[in-house]
């Protein structure tokens, strides 16, 4: 037989020993039924098909199982009849060796084909209609990948296709299924060339088929004479690889893939024999791809040949077939001994790319002897058919220099194996650069989910803002809506009331703002002339009477402005609203009171250590002494002027004594003041006197507000609201607090240490305020449902409590172990102290509500269901507390051990109520 | 005399030009942000776990520009690092962390019954991967989740895991082949007809 056209060359190729003779003895033998079949629904790459059956359901031969979902992806159908037994993990061919979903069928004798019927003229379907045929019968590659043959017949689409290439090279060594296949169903082949001509429409048909098969070249020649195709059967010299696709189409045409390309952007496609018989059943004879002819071969395999097998026949099935020596069986190769992959387990099921099984003996594939170092002895580089620098390659990989692998064009290495076969030194080759591929297909993966991460990213931070401008925007609405109304409201009461009165009013609202500017910035003006005297006086430097005048002079226009602004503050409230006006003198006095209260601290620490400007901070006290006892005089007013009319006792005299008394210590201060100004020695005494007196005062308050508080014993309800606005403010200090102490910890402020404790006082107080609230509400919540329905406590609710108690206290715990030695840990252990007293509550409440439930149910009868979920919940408590205990170091086991023990004995007790209930 | 002048007339009008086309070209052709850090920005592996001591990746990417060391992200690995000296041009310093191995990559997993459905998670997460609403059970979109880990810390009742991620057929990989023992030639066994390799 003679080449009618120009047989090219590839680069390197080897010629291991063929192997082939052994297994084309005898034709091809149908296997027996086999008893079950384990169809994998991930048989190529892409994405694994999707079951549309379910357990236990009857399924017929060639019955569809699952289905393709997305482009690349191929229908699975059952290849014999029977009943679905499992869908699940099960041993797949692959290099991992590991589990993937399978759909098992157990046979049921029958072998029972569903209904199913050819195309009587496949030309009168459109190509699209044709194909979608041949993907409903899972047509897959059935050379290498196993790439679903639809997605290459669709190349015609958008590729100019000019040549179609048959690929029967079948070079791998042992491989005879291909060779059979051509000797015995050369009309089928023909068919399904002719079908796939038909879609794809190509200038020049061409069958590649290595010189070392010349029966199935004699059979399909004479096959061809029979047939009106046009087609050459192109005979390749025997050489590995010259199956791979690339090297194929250089040997037939000529023509280089690029790299990084498909053969189709040269316009050509290539398919295998055994696709192409598959083509033909499913499109004339109606048959979807549920066999496929397997050589089984290898020096412990008796019975050397082709089998036609059933998709899906484990392949222990087939080793019995050939009787395979089990013994002698070193090493059990699924395709061919060079790109082919070793398995161990023989349930690993037959699919639709499985060409070749190889029970080799020790004598064939003796194990690999070690690596030794690469000599560069180029030979690797001489056989390469992807014309690649192997030995460069193998440097990088092992080196991980993945990138300039990729530059050295790792990604068109076949894998074939060449290099490692004739590699001197018996360096895994192959396994370097699988792995480097692997590394780089990772890399950009990794890649691909940063970018994707970076998107939801920003895109969630653009949610916020817009969140955050559009809460704006409706604060800003609703406060112009409320300024609307309010207006409204004016105008309405305007146009009652005369229009005198509205000019004054008018004014001073917007005139409040400014006054309140200009007071605070006379005061710092104020202050920072303070700082330049004491800095001037610590330094002794001349031009202090100056300062000081400057100084006397600010303070006067501070006072004067402060003065102005509380006056315009106070006059228009009586007129406008005296009620709200109250809460916020309320709150201005308090705030007086603990600006005093700091700046006389201040000013204690200053005199104690004899240093720092301790005339500035006097002065300071006094003013705020003064500003104070206004506040609380102007808030003390306010009360009185709304509520003696409805206190039934009269506490004006009282007030009046406190009144004169505030005025007696507003005198002394101001002498105080005076001494202070003029250095007075007397200074210390007059502020005994000044303190003496606040007490004093303070005392007759206290009084004033117990007379009041029963003036008013009505008040019953327990105005919690109130103290939670409160707690929240406050938390929302502890918190500012917090951040800016951290801030100044980090910038190693000398502050910090100030602020800790600033923090520290905070949170005491939060504390405080949080324990009253949870005393008011409890004493609430005990008063009007004291014996009501104490069966509706919500357990769930309760355990949550116990359980976020516990796990702050957890924190709290870590917190303290995580602490640096030396550093002061008590208002951690304060805190853990605390947080262990309220867990130990809220878990006694818990438990007491439980075992409350527990007796009710035990004597109304049994809430088994209630029970039993309690029972697991105390198990999973169990196991929770072991993982814990497990986790936890050695010093914080204690505690935990004796919670595993409670909640263990819990969980016991409650397992026994169970059974005592369930039996 | 002359012909000095000329050349230096020629000389300042030709810096006019060039001025003149410089200047117009740096406004019209203004790159927006410092490409540099959108550069580094790419490298980093957008966890935004702050482990690096920023919030997020981005601050990070900022920092390294204005001179940070290049070692303190321990999602990213040596890997990392390493692609950072590249692009920068400096030395590629060991990783900072504590256990300076190729870190597991994890997913967040929250054990859904004990979830009393807080929506803290939700607040926690960068890239939004968590499923739910208030008083509703909990989950976390696998294919979202970064592994950062700041979900963690807030669940007050602790039952959000971090899961290292099984592998699957589609992202298995390949192993190192194990570096065989160097021997001698002639330590080499005669006799072997045909090896596997892989
Ligand atoms: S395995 Fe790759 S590098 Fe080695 S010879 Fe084959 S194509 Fe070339
Ligand atoms: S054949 Fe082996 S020893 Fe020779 S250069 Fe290639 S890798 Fe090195
Ligand atoms: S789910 Fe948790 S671990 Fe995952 S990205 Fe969100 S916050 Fe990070
Ligand atoms: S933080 Fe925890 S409890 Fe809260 S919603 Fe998330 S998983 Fe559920």
């Amino acid at each position: 037989m003679k080449n009618t056209i120009r047989v090219h060359q590839f680069h390197g190729g080897i010629h291991p020993p063929e192997n082939k003779k052994q297994s084309t003895g005898a034709p091809i033998t149908q296997a027996p039924l086999p008893s079950r079949i384990i169809l994998p629904l991930q048989q190529h790459i892409g994405l694994p098909a999707d079951p549309i059956v379910k357990v236990g359901d009857h399924v017929l031969k060639g019955q569809r199982v699952a289905e393709a979902i997305g482009r690349i992806s191929a229908n699975i159908h059952a290849s014999i009849s029977g009943t679905v037994v499992a869908i699940g993990p099960h041993p797949v061919p692959h290099m991992s060796g590991m589990d993937a979903d399978c759909i098992v069928i157990e046979s049921d004798g029958q072998d029972q084909w569903i209904e199913h019927q050819g195309l009587e003229n496949y030309t009168e379907l459109t190509k699209p209609e044709l194909i979608e045929y041949i993907r409903q019968a899972g047509v897959a590659g059935m050379g290498g990948a196993g790439f679903p043959t639809d997605v290459k017949l669709h190349l015609g689409d958008d590729h100019i296709v000019n040549t179609l290439i048959i690929n029967a090279a079948e070079c791998e060594p042992y491989i005879t299924a291909d060779d059979m296949l051509m000797r015995e169903r050369a009309d089928e082949i023909l068919g399904g060339i002719e079908i796939i001509a038909h879609l794809l429409k190509p200038l020049h048909i061409m069958v590649g088929i290595e010189d070392n098969k010349p029966q199935a070249i004699r059979a399909l020649h004479d096959a061809l004479d029979k047939s009106h195709l046009n087609l050459d059967i192109v005979i390749t010299p025997t050489k590995y690889p010259s199956g791979g696709e690339k090297q194929l189409i250089k040997l037939l045409t000529g023509v280089e893939v690029p790299s990084g390309k498909i053969p189709a952007d040269v316009g050509i496609v290539c398919q295998n024999v055994g696709t192409t018989t598959a083509v033909y059943r499913a499109v004339i004879q109606g048959e979807p791809l549920i066999s496929r002819i397997i050589t089984v071969t290898g020096e412990s395999a008796a019975h050397k040949q082709n089998y036609e097998v059933r998709i899906g026949t484990p392949i222990a099935d087939l080793l019995n077939l050939a009787n395979v020596n089990r013994q002698q069986m070193q090493r059990l190769i699924i395709g061919g001994p060079m790109m082919g992959i070793t398995v161990t387990n023989e349930q690993i099921p037959v699919i639709k790319t499985t060409n070749c099984l190889i029970a080799a003996s020790i004598n064939e594939m003796p194990p690999q002897p070690p690596a030794q170092a690469c000599i560069r002895c180029g030979m690797c580089e001489q056989v390469c058919p992807a014309e690649l620098l192997p030995q460069q390659l193998y440097w990088f990989a092992k080196g991980k220099e993945f990138e300039k692998a990729r530059h050295h064009n790792l990604f068109d290495c076949i894998e074939c194996g060449a290099c490692s076969y004739v590699c001197p030194s018996n360096i895994p080759l192959v396994q370097y650069y699988r792995f480097a591929k692997a590394e780089i297909r990772k890399e950009d993966d990794e890649q691909r989910k940063a970018d994707h991460a970076r998107l939801r990213f920003e895109a969630r931070l653009a949610r916020l803002e817009r969140d955050k401008i559009e809460k704006e925007e409706r604060r800003k609405q609703r406060a112009i809506e409320a300024a609307a109304a309010q207006a409204a409201k004016k105008d309405a009461a305007f146009s009652k009331a005369a229009s005198a009165t509205t000019s004054s009013t008018n004014t001073t609202v917007p005139d409040l703002k400014q006054l309140k500017s200009n007071a605070a910035i006379a005061r710092t003006k104020l202050r920072k002339a303070e700082k330049a005297l004491t800095n001037a006086q610590s330094k002794g430097l001349d031009g202090i009477e100056t300062l000081q005048a400057t100084l006397k002079q600010l303070q006067l226009k501070s006072d004067q402005a402060e003065k102005a602004y509380t006056d315009a503050q106070n006059a228009p409230s009586p007129i406008a609203a005296p009620e709200t006006d109250l809460k916020q003198l309320k709150s201005n006095a308090a705030i007086a009171r603990t600006k005093l209260k700091k700046a006389e601290k201040q000013l204690a620490t200053a005199e104690a250590s004899g240093e720092g400007d301790i005339e500035a901070l006097k002065t300071q006290v006094t003013a705020l002494q003064a500003k104070s006892a206004e506040a609380e005089q102007a808030y003390q007013d306010a009360e009185n002027g709304t509520n003696t009319a409805n206190a039934a006792i009269d506490t004006s005299a009282l007030e009046t004594e406190i009144a004169t008394l505030q005025a007696k210590v507003n005198k002394a201060e101001s002498a105080w003041k005076a001494a202070v100004e003029s250095a007075s020695p007397a200074a210390e005494k007059m502020a005994a006197g000044v303190d003496k007196l606040k007490d004093k005062l303070k005392d007759l308050q206290d009084e004033l507000d117990k007379s009041r508080s029963v003036a008013q014993p009505t008040v019953t309800t327990i105005d919690t609201s109130a103290l939670e606005t409160e707690i929240a403010t406050l938390q929302a200090k502890v918190n500012k607090a917090e951040s800016a102490w951290k801030a100044a910890v980090e910038s190693a402020s000398p502050a910090a240490e100030k602020m800790a404790a600033g923090v520290e006082k905070l949170k005491g107080k939060l504390k405080d305020l949080q324990d009253e609230l949870v005393q008011k509400s409890g004493n609430q919540s005990a008063q009007p449902a004291p014996d009501a329905e104490p069966a509706v406590i919500d357990l769930k609710a309760l355990k949550q409590q116990v359980s976020i108690m516990r796990t702050k206290l957890k924190k709290a715990e870590k917190q303290l172990n995580e602490l640096p030695e030396g550093e002061d840990n008590t208002p951690l252990v304060a805190e853990i102290e605390a947080l262990r007293a309220r867990h130990d509550k809220a878990k006694a409440t818990f438990d007491a509500a439980e075992a409350e439930k527990i007796a009710a149910a035990a004597s109304e009868g049994i809430d088994l269901k209630q029970l039993k979920i309690d029972a697991a919940l105390a198990r999973a408590a169990v196991t929770k507390a072991e993982r814990a205990l497990s986790k936890a170091e050695d010093d914080s086991k204690q505690p935990l051990e004796t919670e595993l023990l409670t909640i263990r004995a819990k969980a016991e007790q409650l397992n026994a109520t169970l059974e005592r209930f369930s039996n | 005399m002359s012909a000095v002048l000329v050349a230096v007339l020629v000389l300042l009008g030709l810096g006019l030009v060039f001025g003149i086309l410089l200047g117009y070209s740096s406004i019209r052709f203004k790159v927006e942000g410092n490409p540099l850090v959108d550069q580094v920005d790419a490298l980093l592996p957008q966890t935004q776990c702050g482990q690096c001591g920023h919030p997020g990746c981005r601050p990070y990417a900022e920092a390294i520009v204005n001179g940070e060391a290049i070692n303190k992200c321990p999602p990213g690995g040596q890997s990392t690092v390493e692609a950072l000296a590249d692009l920068l041009d400096v030395e590629a310093l060991p990783l900072d962390a504590e256990d300076a191995e190729e870190p597991i990559k994890k997913v967040a997993y929250i054990r859904e019954d004990e979830c009393i459905g807080c929506t803290k998670c939700i607040q926690a997460c960068p890239v939004d991967a968590i499923l739910g609403a208030a008083k509703q059970m909990h989950t976390v979109i696998v294919s979202e989740c970064t592994g950062c880990d700041l979900c963690v810390e807030p669940c007050p009742v602790d039952c959000i895991d971090m899961l290292p991620l099984e592998p699957t057929l589609n992202n298995w990989q390949w192993p190192a082949p194990k570096p065989g023992i160097e021997l001698i030639a002639t330590d080499r066994q005669p006799g072997i007809a045909l090896e596997i390799k892989g």
